[in-house]
């Protein structure tokens, strides 16, 4: 494996009865960058993101993360895997029966090499982190906001220090200002911990304020990948499709619009 | 890439060096939660017997790689506060910022109400009240419905109630037959033993007719119908609150109480007499078999005298209550599935909930039924 890539799919087919999904797909992830996975629904975004969780096992191919197979790897080498990196389901799944404070401290407890008063410490720095005031933390989940909810599932992502972030639809349902607000507090992370992530999402003010790389998903394989620029350049028609049309359109304006005045000042 | 596969650092090690610039800590290697991980303990006290000395300088320049639980780890040694003479890379000023800003916000500890009994007490009584007239209101409309349905007879759901009948009737027969079986063995064959010995053999008849038609068949029937159909007619209302098809329903101008109350209810009413009938007639098998394995009673004989041991009028008073049994059971069940609310938790209180309390009503209301009919059936 190359030093630079966090994670590597190799020869990726994926296969619902005759259905075929993925028809050999090769994808990288480099160290430190944001990668978008965007497609048409049914292209099988979210089937590969599972496939790089180790939670769906493909028809053939090979999913390498942090150079360790996961399939075929001993059960102590992927449990190590999973600690190294976060995940931060669309709906969030924070767990409905512990509060904020018991849902972040649970992977850190589960390390069972954290005292309770270092992990008191590190689950009010967490929370202070996605921006999440102190008296939330004895709440439930079915007491939250969409937005919090986000926010808190972000932060149990977060709580053992991974390396490698994967966001399902970070911005599906909320509203513009807290998906700009949640936008920004992914980017600031991803400065400061150093963060690789991996963000599946349909939305283009995400997809282009966030990504240093794209890689589009469609005919059963990855179409192309590069920088956003790249991408738009593509003539295949649902890359046109999908950033021309309108709200592409709209979209790319605006990130020009502050890419100018960035030049400028 | 300056930070390409930072988990490969060093190893953290602190070491103590006095130079001219006076006493210093400095630490070196990857401060990480994924290094310090096993050696967290050992770090924490080496940590705090250097920070015990006020004078040492900290030096943190050397280090490759700190995360929260690294800086953590350092800040409480500090006794969360910085030290005087620190030397920090300029990417760690953030970290120590966001230590320094946490650490004042612990969460507040839930204090004892003295009260609490009291208001956990009221809080029970008022949700019972609250829960019985909503009850109440739900058969209130159900009949209302009703009334309405038998005006016009061509808006009766036949599709819902032929569903039900056959989900929650047909589809029991396996179970209430494997259990009335099981029983009616058993009842003959504990009650065999006790009339040997006064030789009355033949009143094992009475016995298991009595007991079985009258009691057990009913009752036996409505626990299983309650346990296998009360729990799903609430967890399927809870599901459609949970996924806003209730909400849909409403606002299309289709009455919750017409497609899926009264359907559920009726059929149930309908199903429940003709398990209980079945329940009684497995048992009755079962106790049959025994007897003859126990006391040599051949069938021919225990059928022909099943008549005379038992007046018909408990097979009606047992039918009667397993049709009543099922509305009660129904209605509960819509009750509970109607009250949960849209997330996943509530729907596992509402479930448990609906069977607890759809068996209690079951054995509450039979011991009415065994007081208003005392005089009845038995010789």
């Amino acid at each position: 494996m190359t030093a630079q890539n966090i994670i590597e799919i190799r020869g990726l087919w994926t296969q619902f009865g005759d259905f075929v999904v993925h028809r050999g797909i090769d994808l990288d992830v480099r160290y430190g960058e944001i990668l978008s996975l965007v497609g048409g629904s049914g292209s099988g975004k979210t089937t590969m993101l599972r496939q790089m969780l180790g939670l769906e096992r493909p028809a053939r191919g090979e999913v390498r993360v942090f150079g360790t197979s996961l399939h075929g790897s001993d059960a102590t080498a992927l449990r190590h895997l999973r600690n190294r990196w976060g995940v931060l389901f669309q709906e969030g799944a924070l767990f409905s029966a512990l509060s904020v404070y018991d849902n972040i401290a649970l992977p850190l407890r589960e390390l069972r090499a954290v005292g309770e008063d270092m992990i008191r410490d590190l689950v009010m720095v967490k929370l202070e982190m996605v921006g999440i005031e102190p008296r939330h933390a004895t709440k439930m989940p079915a007491e939250l906001s969409g937005g919090m909810i986000k926010r808190i599932a972000l932060a149990r992502a977060l709580a053992l220090e991974p390396e490698l972030i994967f966001l399902d639809e970070p911005t599906a349902g909320l509203d513009p200002d807290r998906s700009e607000s949640f936008v920004t507090l992914i980017r600031e992370l991803h400065r400061e911990l150093n963060l690789t992530v991996v963000m599946v999402t349909h939305d283009l003010d995400t997809l282009v304020a966030l990504s240093d790389r794209v890689a589009v998903l469609c005919d059963q394989r990855v179409e192309i990948i590069g920088t956003l620029d790249e991408v738009v350049a593509n003539p295949h028609p649902f890359i046109r499709n999908f950033f021309m049309g309108e709200r592409g359109r709209r979209a790319l304006e605006a990130v020009k619009a502050v890419r100018d005045i960035m030049s400028m000042t | 890439m300056a930070e390409a596969a930072p988990h490969f650092g060093n190893p953290p090690a602190l070491r103590r060096v006095s130079d001219g610039a006076g006493d210093r800590c400095v630490l070196t290697g990857a401060w990480n939660l994924r290094s310090l991980e096993r050696r967290l303990v050992e770090f924490e006290h080496e940590l705090a017997r250097i920070a015990a000395d006020a004078d040492c300088g900290w030096d943190l320049r050397g280090v490759d790689v700190i995360d929260n639980a690294g800086a953590m780890l350092i800040w409480r040694a500090w006794g969360r506060r910085r030290v005087a003479r620190l030397e920090l890379k300029p990417e760690q000023v953030q970290l120590f910022k966001r230590m320094e800003s946490s650490s004042a916000a612990l969460p507040v500890t839930q204090h004892f109400d003295p009260l609490f009994a009291l208001v956990y007490l009221g809080g029970k009584i008022l949700r019972t009240i609250d829960h019985l007239v909503h009850m109440v209101l739900v058969l209130g409309q159900a009949v209302i419905e009703t009334v309405g349905l038998l005006r016009h007879p061509q808006r009766i759901p036949w599709r819902e109630l032929s569903a039900n009948v056959y989900r929650t009737g047909t589809q029991a027969l396996g179970i209430t037959a494997l259990v009335g079986f099981l029983i009616g063995v058993v009842l003959s064959y504990l009650s065999s033993q006790q009339l040997k010995l006064f030789g009355a053999d033949a009143f094992i008849i009475n016995i298991l007719g009595v007991s079985v038609v009258r009691e057990l068949g009913p009752v036996l029937a409505a626990i299983l119908i309650a346990g296998r159909s009360g729990s799903a007619i609430t967890a399927a209302l809870g599901v459609m609150r949970v996924t806003q098809e209730l909400d849909a329903m409403a606002v299309m101008g289709i009455s919750h109480s017409l497609r899926l109350i009264l359907p559920k209810m009726l059929a149930l009413a309908i199903a429940m007499p003709l398990v209980v009938l079945w329940t009684d007639a497995v048992a009755l098998l079962g106790g049959m078999v025994a007897a003859r394995l126990e006391l040599g009673i051949g069938y021919v004989y225990f059928l022909s005298s099943l008549p005379d041991a038992v007046p018909i009028a408990n097979l009606w008073l047992g039918l009667g209550k397993g049709a009543v049994f099922g509305g009660m059971i129904a209605l509960v069940a819509c009750h509970f599935g109607l009250r949960i609310e849209p997330n996943t938790e509530s729907l596992g209180i509402g479930t448990t909930n609906s069977v607890v309390t759809a068996i209690t009503v079951v054995i509450l209301v039979d011991a009415v039924f065994a007081i208003l009919f005392k005089d009845i059936g038995i010789s």
